[in-house]
């Protein structure tokens, strides 16, 4: 087990930086073989905790990170990068991962220039009033969330009366779905730190 | 055009359809997703999660979604797996005794206190204990946690899965098991879901 006693965790949801420490040991550097580089997929990640640990099954690591490249940064089709990121926000939000939430907040604050509307789903929870196109995301993305799933017809009609595309649609329930994923991985296996 | 992969396979989208068109603009994502689940359920390593482990946890994970096609899916999955088929009808019963709503559960103490919603804390039941052994006693347990209450799972539930012979690296495959289930199920109802709008789209412009 990996001492954590000294973590000091946040208590609201937040944009700013947070840290992450594993309850359980991550793979030493020094252990690294070529195998699980090609787990971290980017080599610099070697430097952080979470994915140290989560190289201990390399093959699963490295299918989750290109899934998740692909469904967040190819934007040649589909939604906007910053409505994705409000996807997974409003995902980790509903969840209660602060550590997810304060990563995709921001990002989807930087994308989307609106700030204090990314701040006010973080305050507010996900039935803050963002308007119509982030309402009908955010409303998406939480009934994807719930288990049993709540997603229906109702919300496809709600995404495309907000001018939402079939390829965009697609997009919401792949980040929404994403972070289903990340948030049980983040939460589950250590906590964040201030 | 694509070969169908798995979540094709569940959510009923066919080859040449427009959900085929728009998945098969995203190359990357579509593929690593298929990896995703032959990694965890046709793995280069199972030392640490037997097969039949795998499959129990997914039918279980699966079966607490309440999405029968998918539970379908891994309850034959399970019954094909070495020594698999005698687990099915424990756990289908564990299935429908673990069976809420979720996300509940506590957040830090603090402000979002407010929010805290309480909720089933599942264990197994002590007459299907024998059947399923230690481990998937202890994996069930915390699998029903990353399901239904995520934000109450603590280092104290790491102990746990240790102490029923689960080692760090089996942790962290069992995990990205229950999660990624999480995942592929909300994805494949979320494109049947979108796929039958479409048909149904299709059949009015064509005066059906």
């Amino acid at each position: 087990m990996s001492a954590a006693s000294n973590v000091t965790p946040p208590v609201v949801f937040t944009q700013d930086e947070l840290g992450w420490v594993s309850w359980i040991d991550p793979l030493p550097e020094a252990e690294l073989t070529e195998r699980h580089f090609a787990g971290l997929v980017d080599r610099s990640r070697s430097k952080s905790e979470y994915f140290r640990l989560l190289v201990r099954d390399p093959e699963v690591l490295e299918a989750r990170t290109k899934t998740d490249k692909d469904i967040f940064y190819n934007v040649a089709d589909g939604l906007p990068r910053a409505e994705r990121e409000l996807a997974a926000a409003a995902t980790s939000r509903y969840n209660g991962c602060i550590y997810c939430a304060s990563v995709h907040a921001r990002f989807a604050s930087t994308y989307s220039k609106r700030r204090d509307d990314v701040q006010r789903l973080l305050d507010e929870g996900v039935g803050a009033d963002l308007g119509e196109r982030w309402n009908a995301v955010v409303k998406a993305s939480v009934a994807l969330a719930a288990t049993p799933i709540a997603f229906g017809p109702d919300n496809i009609d709600e995404l495309r009366r907000a001018g939402l595309d079939d390829a965009e649609i697609v997009d919401v329930i792949n980040g929404a779905s994403f972070f289903n994923w990340a948030n049980r991985l983040m939460l589950s296996l250590g906590e964040p730190s201030k | 055009m694509a070969t169908k992969d798995i979540i094709d396979t569940l959510a009923g989208i066919e080859p040449g359809s427009a959900l085929d068109g728009i998945r098969a603009k995203r190359v990357q994502a579509r593929d690593n997703a298929q990896k995703s689940y032959l990694s965890l359920f046709e793995p280069i390593d199972a030392g640490d999660v037997s097969l039949v482990e795998r499959a129990a946890v997914a039918l279980f994970v699966i079966g607490l979604h309440r999405e029968p096609t998918v539970a379908a899916f891994y309850r034959t999955k399970l019954a094909a797996t070495a020594d698999g088929a005698r687990l099915v009808e424990a756990v289908d019963v564990e299935i429908a005794r673990g069976e809420t709503s979720g996300p509940y559960g506590a957040f830090p103490a603090g402000p979002l206190s407010v929010e805290n919603k309480a909720g089933l804390i599942y264990r197994v039941g002590a007459e299907r204990k024998p059947d399923l052994g230690d481990r998937l006693v202890a994996a069930f347990e915390h699998a029903h946690l990353l399901v239904f209450r995520p934000r109450d799972a603590a280092a104290a539930d790491m102990k746990a899965l240790l102490a029923a012979g689960w080692s760090n690296t089996g942790i962290v495959t069992f995990s990205q098991l229950v999660a990624f289930l999480s995942f592929q199920v909300r994805v494949v109802t979320g494109l049947r879901v979108l796929g039958a709008s479409l048909r149904r789209t299709a059949n009015v412009a064509a005066g059906a």
